[in-house]
């Protein structure tokens, strides 16, 4: 597959695809005529339903706005955790963390900033390179998952990822939700909230319902391949940057103000 | 004595002598209703492949119908206790550990997924 920019691939779009996307937007907007909330038209042009197989029409991506992310709130570690049954452990050292507080300091400037940091959805994933299964691989629409059924837990995939994003489960688990199976043995990450992204009803990934509620709304999750979606619309409004640009992943997560 | 009779009296031997082997008793609660989403003679034998297809169909396509998935057989299948509460479909004598037990098969699958439904 050969490499492709968020730019390159929104200016590569064929015509077909736009005017496909167009007529969708269409039909959804005519579906929803006697519905008055607005936001019924974004989640019926989003992802199909629970029966179709998602396609790379869509890629899926998280806007941080780390100016809004404050210090010390940890609303959206606590959100995912819930979501996912994440529980602490007798040995806190060995928890997983799907997504975690980071706070970074310029030296020289000492100007503090305080992010969220959780698997970053490369579109050239190194934890799928390194995989001797093919337990960790990536969907059509760009979200990267691991297969806990092919899954050996060597945790290469950890090794390879840049950015801590992966954890191993080491002890035996009980009480896990039925739309996030966790186990013992297998290595796990953020899944961006699949289970609730198939579903096909617009919900938002946990962590960024989380932010909203909290009160800050630092994180924006969508479609980067919709030029009309907010996150597309904030890309365009905003420098954003990724983690590591130099490693040359092409992020589906990005940041402003780092 | 010639090898044959001694075969017929080794079987005649076995039938008289071995125990009785505990039949599965499935407990299957009454909410789950008369039929299951295949014919019974299709789920005895083919239930494992129609959960690999639909496993693999979900983490990799996102295809989330629920037909042939194993949250909807726990849904279906877990039975409840007297308070009301969920009993684990692997639990002794449940409706998934009773016929694997009896059969010899070990099931890894509720070592990460969920045993009851959610509440």
């Amino acid at each position: 597959m050969t490499k492709a920019k968020h730019g390159d691939t929104r200016t590569a779009q064929t015509l077909s695809d736009v005017s496909r996307r167009g007529f969708f937007r269409r039909v959804a907007a005519v579906a929803t005529v006697p519905l008055t909330a607005g936001t019924m038209v974004v989640a019926l042009t989003r992802a199909g339903n629970a029966d179709e197989a998602v396609t790379d029409a869509s890629r899926w991506g998280l806007f941080i706005d780390t100016t809004k992310c404050a210090t010390g709130c940890d609303a959206c570690v606590r959100g995912c955790n819930e979501e996912h049954g994440i529980e602490s452990s007798a040995r806190p050292e060995i928890d997983a963390q799907w997504i975690r507080k980071v706070v970074v300091e310029d030296t020289q400037s000492k100007h503090v900033t305080s992010l969220p940091l959780m698997c970053q959805h490369c579109a050239d994933p190194p934890c799928v390179e390194v995989c001797p299964t093919g337990a960790s691989f990536k969907r059509a629409d760009g979200i990267v998952l691991v297969d806990k059924h092919t899954c050996i837990g060597c945790r290469y995939c950890m090794m390879a990822c840049p950015y801590k994003a992966r954890s191993f489960v080491h002890e035996s688990l009980s009480n896990q939700k039925s739309y996030s199976p966790r186990g013992k043995g297998t290595v796990e990450g953020c899944t961006l909230c699949v289970h609730r992204l198939d579903e096909g009803q617009g919900r938002q990934p946990a962590c960024v319902e989380a932010c909203l509620s909290g009160g800050r709304a630092a994180m924006v999750f969508g479609d980067l391949h919709d030029p009309d979606s907010d996150i597309a619309l904030m890309m365009a409004a905003n420098q954003t940057t990724e983690i590591r640009a130099d490693l040359d992943l092409d992020t589906g997560v990005r940041y402003v103000g780092i | 004595m010639r090898p044959s009779v001694a075969v017929a009296l080794m079987f005649a031997f076995m039938a008289t002598t071995a125990p009785a082997v505990e039949q599965p008793v499935l407990i299957i609660p009454e909410s789950a209703g008369a039929q299951c989403v295949e014919a019974t003679s299709v789920m005895r034998t083919q239930h494992m492949k129609l959960l690999f297809a639909q496993r693999d169909q979900t983490v990799h396509q996102g295809i989330r119908s629920t037909t042939h998935s194993l949250t909807n057989c726990v849904a279906c299948h877990a039975n409840r206790d007297a308070m009301g509460h969920s009993i684990p479909i692997n639990g002794n004598d449940q409706f998934c550990e009773s016929c694997h037990r009896y059969a010899g098969v070990r099931m890894d699958c509720f070592e990460c997924h969920a045993s009851v439904p959610d509440e």
